[in-house]
């Protein structure tokens, strides 16, 4: 128990990250492309990309929202060892984490201000595959057309519409990651 | 002291997690400039230290890092920046655009045409492209948030009526993916045409103002402009002196007290390149 929470950090934590970040920003740059990351070993259920996600982006700064079974003990000890991050409602998060169906309704998250939209959610979505395959996206970040397997589709469509404002997403499964900003359209 | 005395890439973690977060968020929102809390760095404002938090929150061990200032890479602005990030990042640094994979920048687009998995990373001393025309960040914010660009369209008609034509030469508004109106940093408007459907992530930092923006690759970027006076790239009328480019930007250079001048590639990677496949310019020795 005690291990569990003090181990499956970076390794070398400056350079983790940056590399870490690296993969992150290609994601959302890219929207609908698979990243792979590796270097964090939570416990589970977070899965080993979500966790260096995690790492990469949170501190004492970010509030954390953890929906559903991701609210556990394990998963609560070793994030508040790692980065320090305070828990809180989805109301007042800026990252939250769990499955798809733990985190709905989106509504209950803050999607930004018309004059700082930047104080918006970003949604770290666990889900048990990723693949290329699936709903269409169209968007900056995309020469044509990219195709991700996404949980959902009118969710993401509603999202979108509500440009600039919105949520933003990022995909996690196993070590695989991919994003999906508000400013990509699902066809 | 040593530079391992330092953070890789000097900032500390918890700020480059900041910037990392700020980076996204541009990225989410293209052309909106993201408030971040810029860090005092060890170089004068207005040298590029919104650039060079961006350049130390991207920057891995991995990459090879180029700056170029006004396009040359021989600048002590251009040196003094290479030479912090190989000092403090340990990250090798080249001159050429091919072989770079982040690219810090001061008011140039290299001429070269950037590929997928390079970055460009632009310093930018005034974010804000409404800023001449309205002095209050309030008012400026709520402008963007209501989309009302028609101030903006008034400076370029007032252009027009005082000159005849749109005389805005630098830091030309564009708008993105028809939302926000955005200031592409002093480039001259030569280099807009190359902001649109760029292969490259374009990332964008202001260390006085606070401020960073992004566009994610293929990313729309419209210049402002009329029907009946349409955008246009311009570019002094002459080949390069050195390399006879005809489709680069130029710098005009005084050689004497007589009028003597020449025309040069203000790209000098591209310019030597361009010499070193044999291409000769009238003023080459």
């Amino acid at each position: 128990m005690q291990s569990a929470t003090l181990d499956g950090g970076f390794a070398d934590p400056a350079i983790e990250a940056a590399t870490a970040f690296r993969a992150v920003m290609e994601a959302m740059a890219r929207p609908g492309r698979i990243e792979t990351l590796a270097g964090a070993t939570p416990p589970a259920p977070l899965s080993p990309v979500a966790g260096a996600v995690v790492l990469t982006l949170c501190d004492t700064d970010t509030p954390l929202f953890l929906a559903g079974e991701m609210n556990c003990p394990a998963v609560r000890d070793w994030l508040a060892f790692h980065t320090g991050a305070p828990l809180t409602g989805a109301s007042d998060c800026t990252f939250a984490i769990g499955h798809w169906d733990d985190l709905l309704p989106l509504s209950q998250f803050p999607c930004g201000t018309a004059e700082y939209p930047d104080r918006s959610a970003t949604l770290i979505v666990e889900l048990p595959e990723l693949s290329a395959q699936g709903a269409t996206l169209r968007g900056p970040g995309i020469q044509d057309t990219a195709t991700l397997s996404l949980p959902d589709g009118d969710a993401f469509r509603q999202n979108a519409a509500c440009f600039p404002l919105g949520l933003d997403f990022m995909f996690t499964s196993g070590q695989a990651l991919a994003a999906l900003p508000r400013s990509t359209e699902v066809l | 002291m040593t530079d391992q005395a330092y953070n890789f890439a000097y900032l500390d973690e918890q700020t480059k997690r900041m910037i990392r977060r700020a980076i996204l968020k541009g990225l989410a929102i293209p052309g909106y400039q993201v408030p971040f809390a810029s860090r005092e760095m060890p170089m004068p404002y207005g040298w590029g230290t919104g650039g060079v938090q961006v350049s130390a929150a991207v920057l891995t061990p991995e990459d090879r890092f180029k700056v170029i200032d006004q396009g040359a890479d021989d600048t002590t602005n251009a040196v003094s920046i290479r030479n912090f990030f190989r000092r403090t990042a340990g990250v090798e640094v080249t001159t050429e655009t091919t072989a770079a994979s982040v690219i810090q920048t001061r008011h140039r687009i290299p001429e070269t045409t950037l590929k997928e998995g390079q970055i460009l990373v632009y310093q930018v001393p005034i974010p804000e492209p409404l800023r001449f025309l309205e002095p209050r960040e309030t008012e400026t914010r709520k402008m963007h948030s209501l989309e009302e660009y028609g101030l903006m369209h008034v400076k370029l008609y007032e252009d027009i009526s005082r000159h005849g034509h749109i005389a805005t030469a630098y830091a030309y508004p564009v708008k993105i993916e028809g939302r926000y109106v955005m200031d592409p940093s002093p480039i001259p408007k030569f280099d807009n045409p190359k902001l649109t459907d760029c292969p490259a992530i374009q990332l964008f930092g202001a260390g006085r103002e606070q401020r960073i923006y992004a566009l994610p690759p293929y990313t729309t970027v419209v210049s402002l402009d009329f029907e009946d006076h349409p955008f246009e790239a311009s570019r002094a009328d002459h080949p390069c002196g050195l390399c006879g480019a005809t489709d680069s930007y130029l710098d005009e250079v005084i050689t004497d007290d007589a009028g003597g001048r020449m025309f040069v590639c203000s790209d000098t990677d591209y310019c030597e390149a361009r010499q070193a496949q044999g291409h000769r310019g009238k003023d080459a020795a």
